[in-house]
C-alpha cells in the first residue's frame, strides 16, 4: 500500500474519531450561546411577558437589549457592575500576596518535601467549594471559633454573615487562592535556576535577583493565573449568597441568578450574560492561547 | 542583634519566612475544612459549638441523620448516579474526540480543536445559563432535572478528557502506531491494538477526574436542576447552609469529600502507574492539568 492511499484512508477515520465530540459540543454548546442570543433579542409576550426567543437573526430586536445596556452604565446594575469588578480586584490581590509566596517556596523546594506540600497544595483544590464555605459558615457564627477568639482577644462577638464586604472578600481569596497557586507554581518552576544563580554571582542580592529576574521572568504566569482565576470568580453568586445573602453584596452572578429565576425576567438575565460575556471576552481569548501554546510546547 | 542581621543578610540561610508563609496558608486552606468534618460528630444540634462525640448525624438519629434523611439520601444518590453517568459517557467521547484532533489534519480540525477548548475558557455561569435558557426554549424534549443535568455535565466534562488524553498521546508518540501500520494493520487496527491499551492507565485518570468534577460542580447543576427528586449533594449544601440545619450537613458534605477524594487518589495511582520510570512524581504531573 503506497503512502498517498493510507493517507487517504487514515484522513477519514481521524474524523470519524472526532465526530460524536464535535457533534455534542456543537448541539449542547454552540447552539446554546446561539440561544442566548436568540433570548436577549428576542420578543415578549404581550400577555404574559415572559421571554420569546427569536432564531432568525433578521428579526432580531435590539430595544430592551439596549435598555438592560444602558442600565450598565447608569443605575443599580452600573453599581453592581463596578462593586463585582472592585471585589474581583481585591480578591485577586490577596490571593497574590498569600499565593506568590507559597507557589514560590514550593517550586524551588526538591525532594520528598516538595511532592507532600504539592500533594497538600493540590488537596483544597479537589474539596467542594461548597463545602469549603460551608467550614466558614460554621466558623464565622455569632457563637463560632472564629468569635470565641475574637472575643478572647477583648474585640467582642462579631456578626461576620450579615453583609459585610469584608466576609466576602476573605470568602473569595480563600475559596479561589488553590485556582492561582498550581500555576503561578508550574510557571515559577519552569525559571532556570541557573538564571538565578548567575544574578548572585554577578553581586545582586536576594530582593534586587527576585525583583529583576524572577518577577519579570514570572509574569506571563502570573498573568495566566489571574485570568484562570478572575474567569470564575467574576460570574461567582454563591460565595457572597452563603457568606452575606444580603443585596448590598451583590455581585453580576447574583443579578443574573435573579433574572433567570426569581424575577423571571429571562430577556434581561440573557441580554446581561451577553454583556458579561463580551467583558470578559479578552480574559477567555488569553486563556485559550495559553492552554493551546502549553499544548504546543509539548510536542 | 548583630548575630541577628547577620543571620538575615546570610544568602545560604534557610528560608524560614517563606516556609512560615507556605505552611500558614496549608493551615488556612485546611483546618476550616478539618472543623467541619469534626463537627459531623457532634452531639448536639449546633454547627458551631463542640457537645461531644458521637455518630448521631451519620446514622443514630431516627429522623435527621444522613443515613435516615429521605432528602439527604436523593442528594447523595443523584450526586452519585450523576457523576457515574457523566464519567460512563464523557470518556469514550473525549477519548475518541483527542485521538480524532491529534491525527486530523486541516481547517475543520482546527475549528474543531478550538470549539472544544472554548468550554474550559467559559465561565460557568454562562454556561449555566445558556444551557438552562437552550432547555427551556428549544429542547424542551429533554426536561430540566436529571436528564438536562446529565446533557450538561458531559458537555463541560468533555474538553477536560481531551486535554488529559492529548497529553498522553503526545508522550507516547506514534512510532509504535506507525510500526503496526508498516506490519499492515488498518488504522482502526492499529488504534485498538495499540493506542488504545497505551492510552489506559490516562483513561482510568479521565474517568476518574470526569467522576470529581462532576460530583463537585454545583453551577451547571443548580442552573439545570428542576425541584428537590434532582437536587444533588452541592444544592443540597447551597440551600441549607444558612437556614437552621444540623450536623447532619456536615456528614453529607464529609461523605461526598470521601467520594472525591477516593477517585482522585484513584487516579493520582493510575498517572503513577503510567509513568513508572520517567522522571518527576504523579502529583506533580497532576499539579499541572491546571483543569
Amino acid at each position: 500500500m503506497d503512502a498517498r492511499t493510507r493517507e487517504g484512508r487514515q484522513s477519514r477515520l481521524w474524523p470519524a474519531l472526532a465526530a460524536p465530540g464535535v457533534l455534542w459540543l456543537i448541539a449542547l454548546f454552540v447552539v446554546p450561546f446561539y440561544g442566548i442570543m436568540a433570548v436577549a433579542f428576542g420578543r415578549l409576550d404581550p400577555i404574559f411577558g415572559n421571554a420569546i426567543p427569536v432564531w432568525n437573526p433578521l428579526e432580531w430586536d435590539f430595544t430592551s437589549f439596549g435598555d438592560v445596556l444602558e442600565r450598565v452604565f447608569t443605575a443599580e446594575l452600573g453599581r453592581v457592575f463596578l462593586r463585582t469588578f472592585l471585589y474581583v480586584a481585591a480578591a485577586l490581590a490577596i490571593c497574590f500576596l498569600i499565593g506568590y509566596p507559597v507557589a514560590y517556596y514550593v517550586a524551588r523546594l526538591s525532594g520528598r518535601r516538595r511532592g507532600l506540600l504539592l500533594a497538600l497544595l493540590l488537596a483544597p483544590f479537589w474539596i467542594n467549594y461548597l463545602m469549603r464555605m460551608l467550614a466558614w459558615v460554621n466558623l464565622l457564627q455569632t457563637d463560632g471559633y472564629v468569635n470565641d477568639v475574637t472575643a478572647a482577644l477583648g474585640f467582642g462577638r462579631v456578626s461576620w454573615l450579615d453583609g459585610r464586604s469584608v466576609t466576602v472578600l476573605l470568602g473569595l481569596a480563600y475559596g479561589y487562592v488553590p485556582f492561582l497557586v498550581l500555576p503561578l507554581f508550574a510557571a515559577l518552576d519552569r525559571i532556570d535556576r541557573r538564571l538565578l544563580e548567575a544574578s548572585r554571582d554577578l553581586g545582586m542580592g536576594p530582593a534586587a535577583t527576585f525583583l529583576r529576574v524572577t518577577l519579570p521572568l514570572s509574569r506571563q504566569g502570573m498573568l495566566a493565573a489571574a485570568v484562570i482565576t478572575a474567569l470564575p470568580m467574576t460570574g461567582d453568586f454563591y460565595t457572597t449568597d452563603l457568606l452575606s445573602g444580603s443585596p448590598r453584596t451583590n455581585m453580576i452572578g447574583n443579578q443574573i441568578e435573579f433574572y433567570l429565576f426569581e424575577g423571571s425576567e429571562k430577556a434581561s438575565g440573557a441580554a446581561l450574560v451577553l454583556i458579561l460575556s463580551a467583558a470578559l471576552l479578552i480574559a477567555m481569548a488569553y486563556y485559550l492561547r495559553s492552554i493551546d501554546r502549553s499544548a504546543r510546547e509539548l510536542r | 542583634m548583630r548575630k541577628l542581621v547577620a543571620w538575615w543578610e546570610d544568602p545560604w540561610r534557610r528560608p524560614v519566612v517563606l516556609a512560615t508563609i507556605t505552611w500558614l496558608y496549608i493551615v488556612w486552606s485546611i483546618v476550616p475544612v478539618l472543623i467541619a468534618i469534626q463537627f459531623s460528630f457532634n452531639s448536639g444540634r449546633s454547627r458551631s459549638t463542640w457537645q461531644g462525640f458521637s455518630f448521631r448525624w451519620w446514622w443514630g438519629d431516627p429522623n435527621s441523620s444522613l443515613l435516615h434523611d429521605e432528602s439527604l439520601r436523593t442528594a447523595m444518590v443523584n450526586s452519585l448516579a450523576l457523576a457515574g453517568l457523566t464519567m460512563l459517557i464523557a470518556t469514550p467521547l473525549g477519548v475518541a474526540l483527542a485521538l480524532g484532533l491529534a491525527r486530523w489534519r486541516g481547517p475543520a480540525a482546527r475549528g474543531s480543536n478550538l470549539l472544544m477548548l472554548v468550554p474550559l475558557s467559559t465561565p460557568e455561569i454562562v454556561m449555566g445559563a445558556m444551557l438552562f435558557l437552550v432547555f427551556d426554549n428549544l429542547y424542551t424534549a429533554i426536561p430540566l432535572g436529571r436528564p438536562a443535568m446529565l446533557l450538561g455535565h458531559v458537555t463541560f466534562s468533555v474538553s477536560y478528557v481531551v486535554v488529559i488524553v492529548r497529553g498522553r498521546l503526545l508522550t507516547i508518540g506514534r512510532d509504535l502506531e506507525e510500526a503496526a501500520r508498516d506490519l499492515g494493520a488498518t488504522p482502526l487496527q492499529a488504534v485498538r491494538t495499540i493506542v488504545l491499551p497505551l492510552l489506559g492507565p490516562a483513561v482510568f485518570a479521565s474517568l476518574m477526574i470526569v467522576f470529581a468534577t462532576s460530583i463537585d460542580d454545583f453551577v451547571i447543576s443548580a442552573f439545570l436542576s428542576a425541584d428537590a427528586s434532582s437536587e444533588t449533594v452541592p444544592i443540597k449544601i447551597y440551600a441549607n447552609v444558612r437556614g437552621s440545619p444540623t450536623p447532619a450537613l456536615n456528614a453529607l458534605a464529609t461523605a461526598m469529600l470521601i467520594g472525591t477524594a477516593l477517585a482522585i487518589g484513584l487516579a493520582i495511582v493510575a498517572l503513577k502507574v503510567f509513568r513508572r520510570g520517567a522522571r518527576g512524581s504523579a502529583v506533580e504531573d497532576f499539579a499541572r492539568l491546571d483543569i
